[in-house]
């Protein structure tokens, strides 16, 4: 912490005044982009010059395998095509005919959303807690709080899913051993993973430990920023806890919690090696989620072409929720 | 109390790494626990030096992060200068397009990433590797320095001009040292990224050019995992990232959030 101070130091003003009032000075009807800005009046090519090799690799780089993406979902394309045997010939929506009538692929839809969607909510609640929590510990239990979260959001995926694979061992686990020590409980023994519900709860708990840090410390610099003369109003007139929290706080904060739930949603509608490796490589039907099934599909029975598909469906899928945090972007990007 | 619950809780995962890295491997499988190691030992780490090529892969993970970071810094640098700074027609579009590529998951592209390497021959080659970065490191770059320099007050760089310097000269002299520790942190996030990224590296490159995460999966066998050396590997993998962090992370967050409470 002390360090984080030191840098802070030599920093620019980062806190600029307070707006007047909640979200006064938001929408001042100033017209985006044109004028005022000092940038007007220099040439329109300036811009597109710095922003030329920022869109060259993006548009290179993700541009064509996107594009590339969409072409190989109407195609069949297996081992022959990518060997070069073959060419790919186009089979038009057969791809997506095919995983959309088929049962298997709809129940691993409703998996993923019910995964994604309970670990979205228990990291941005439980986030929300712990930020919370941190404004009221003694600066020691809050640097010890800081460090440990610093720990574990700096832990490598795959070490992560390594050791909660090991703390939820059925013999050599420590929570079985836990649990154990309850009186009337018998948990030696207990396999986590012989189920897919149980498994999944388990993953979906190491996603959440790795992702509640990112949330804790960027919840928390939001709330440097919530005025305190605010809450101290609205707690003179007669607002509790839970009031202030309702009324004051999380409308300021909510750019920071809608953009927060959003990438959290892309994040853990995608969660790939968490699972992966947590079943060794190879995961059981009942934890198959969108990511590990286009996976399988396209590498393990070499279909990339229904591989694909699988992945379009994913992103299509994503862009409900998208567009929330499109909007808000929009509105960040306006008024500066 | 409460906060240290939460400690000991958020914590643990990380004390049973360090716990297990040092104590002898047949404790680390003991159907009853050891919570502290009986007899200290630096074997495992020993064995994950020695036996299991360690710096190889660790090798290999570092150049890619660095030039990675390097890379995404310097272009991303420059575009969040172009969003940040100027008023040009197209502009939201460019922050839209920007922002709209950290929407698709990266395990979503992997098909075609490997198919366009294949063809390309960069498969199994570092440069590959690093290109495949760019893409998830240099939307996020670009939209934190964004948030640093929007922190920086124009009028700083408009009474430089005023003293007589060039809008360029204006910017190296008064915006880029103010803007270091912005780029410091927004560096060692991004580093930290490109060397914990498991699923391209794991794709992407063959058993004697892997990285250090997936050099990690290689304890995991079929007869079981090697708790204890794993453990060990990834306790020197883990320490300096986690001291880069806890120098930047307060920054990072700043920079993250700026604007967003403010407008």
């Amino acid at each position: 912490m002390s360090a984080a101070e030191t840098t802070t130091a030599k920093a620019p003003p980062v806190r600029q005044a307070p707006p007047p009032g909640p979200g006064a000075g938001r929408h001042p009807g100033k017209p985006a982009g044109k004028p005022s800005a000092p940038g007007a009046r220099t040439g329109a090519s300036v811009p597109w010059l710095l922003l030329a090799p920022c869109l060259t690799v993006l548009v290179l780089v993700l541009g064509y395998p996107l594009y590339r993406l969409v072409a190989l979902s109407f195609q069949k394309f297996g081992q022959p095509q990518l060997w070069g045997f073959q060419e790919a010939e186009s089979v038009g929506f057969a791809n997506f005919a095919r995983i959309l009538g088929d049962g298997e692929f709809w129940a691993v839809v409703l998996r993923t959303v019910v995964f994604a969607g309970g670990a979205v909510v228990l990291t941005m609640v439980l986030g929300m807690l712990i930020a919370l929590l941190l404004q009221r510990v003694s600066p020691w239990v809050k640097a010890l709080i800081s460090v440990v979260l610093v720990a574990s959001w700096g832990m490598p995926i795959i070490v992560a899913t390594a050791i909660f694979k090991w703390l939820f061992d059925a013999d050599y686990g420590v929570l079985n051993w836990l649990i154990d020590k309850l009186p009337g409980v018998d948990m030696i023994g207990h396999n986590w993973f012989a189920s897919g519900p149980q498994g999944l709860a388990v993953i979906m708990l190491l996603v959440v430990w790795g992702a509640v840090p990112f949330v804790v410390i960027t919840l928390s610099a939001g709330l440097t920023q919530v005025p305190k003369e605010l809450e101290e109003a609205a707690r003179l007139d007669g607002a509790g806890a839970w009031g202030v929290f309702r009324f004051v706080t999380l409308p300021i904060l909510k750019p920071i919690i809608v953009m927060l739930t959003t990438l959290s949603v892309i994040w853990d509608m995608g969660v790939f090696p968490q699972v992966y490796v947590m079943r060794n490589g190879h995961p059981e039907p009942e934890f198959q989620v969108l990511t590990t099934y286009s996976f399988d599909k396209a590498f393990v029975v070499n279909d990339y072409g229904t591989g694909s598909a699988i992945a379009l469906v994913t992103v299509f899928l994503l862009l409900g929720a998208v567009a929330v945090y499109m909007r808000q972007m929009l509105k960040i990007g306006e008024v500066e | 109390m409460l906060g240290l619950l939460v400690v000991a809780v958020l914590g643990f995962p990380v004390y049973w790494m360090v716990n297990t890295a040092f104590k002898p491997a047949k404790d680390a499988i003991d159907p009853d626990p050891h919570f502290f190691p009986s007899t200290f030992t630096l074997e495992n780490f020993k064995r994950a030096l020695e036996v299991a090529d360690f710096w190889g892969p660790v090798g290999r993970s570092l150049v890619v992060s660095l030039v990675v970071v390097v890379i995404g810094i310097a272009v991303g640098m420059l575009a969040a200068l172009a969003i940040s700074r100027f008023a040009f027609r197209g502009r939201k579009i460019v922050i839209v397009g920007i922002l709209a590529v950290q929407m698709v998951p990266l395990v979503a592209m992997i098909i075609p990433v490997f198919l366009l390497l294949n063809d390309l021959g960069q498969y199994d080659r570092l440069t590959g590797l690093i290109i495949t970065y760019l893409t998830f490191i240099l939307p996020f770059t670009v939209w934190t320095l964004r948030g640093f320099i929007v922190n920086i007050p124009k009028e700083l760089e408009e009474a430089a001009m005023v003293d007589g310097c060039t809008r360029t000269g204006a910017f190296v002299r008064v915006v880029f040292p103010l803007l270091a520790p912005g780029m410091v942190a927004t560096s060692v996030y991004g580093f930290i990224q490109a060397w914990n990224e498991y699923l391209y590296a794991l794709m992407l490159m063959s058993q004697q050019n892997q990285t250090a995460t997936v050099w990690l999966g290689n304890f995991i066998t079929k007869n079981g995992t090697e708790y204890a050396p794993m453990m060990a590997g990834s306790t020197m993998m883990a320490v300096p990232i986690v001291i880069l962090f806890l120098l930047v992370q307060r920054k990072m967050a700043a920079g993250l959030t700026a604007g967003a409470v403010k407008g």
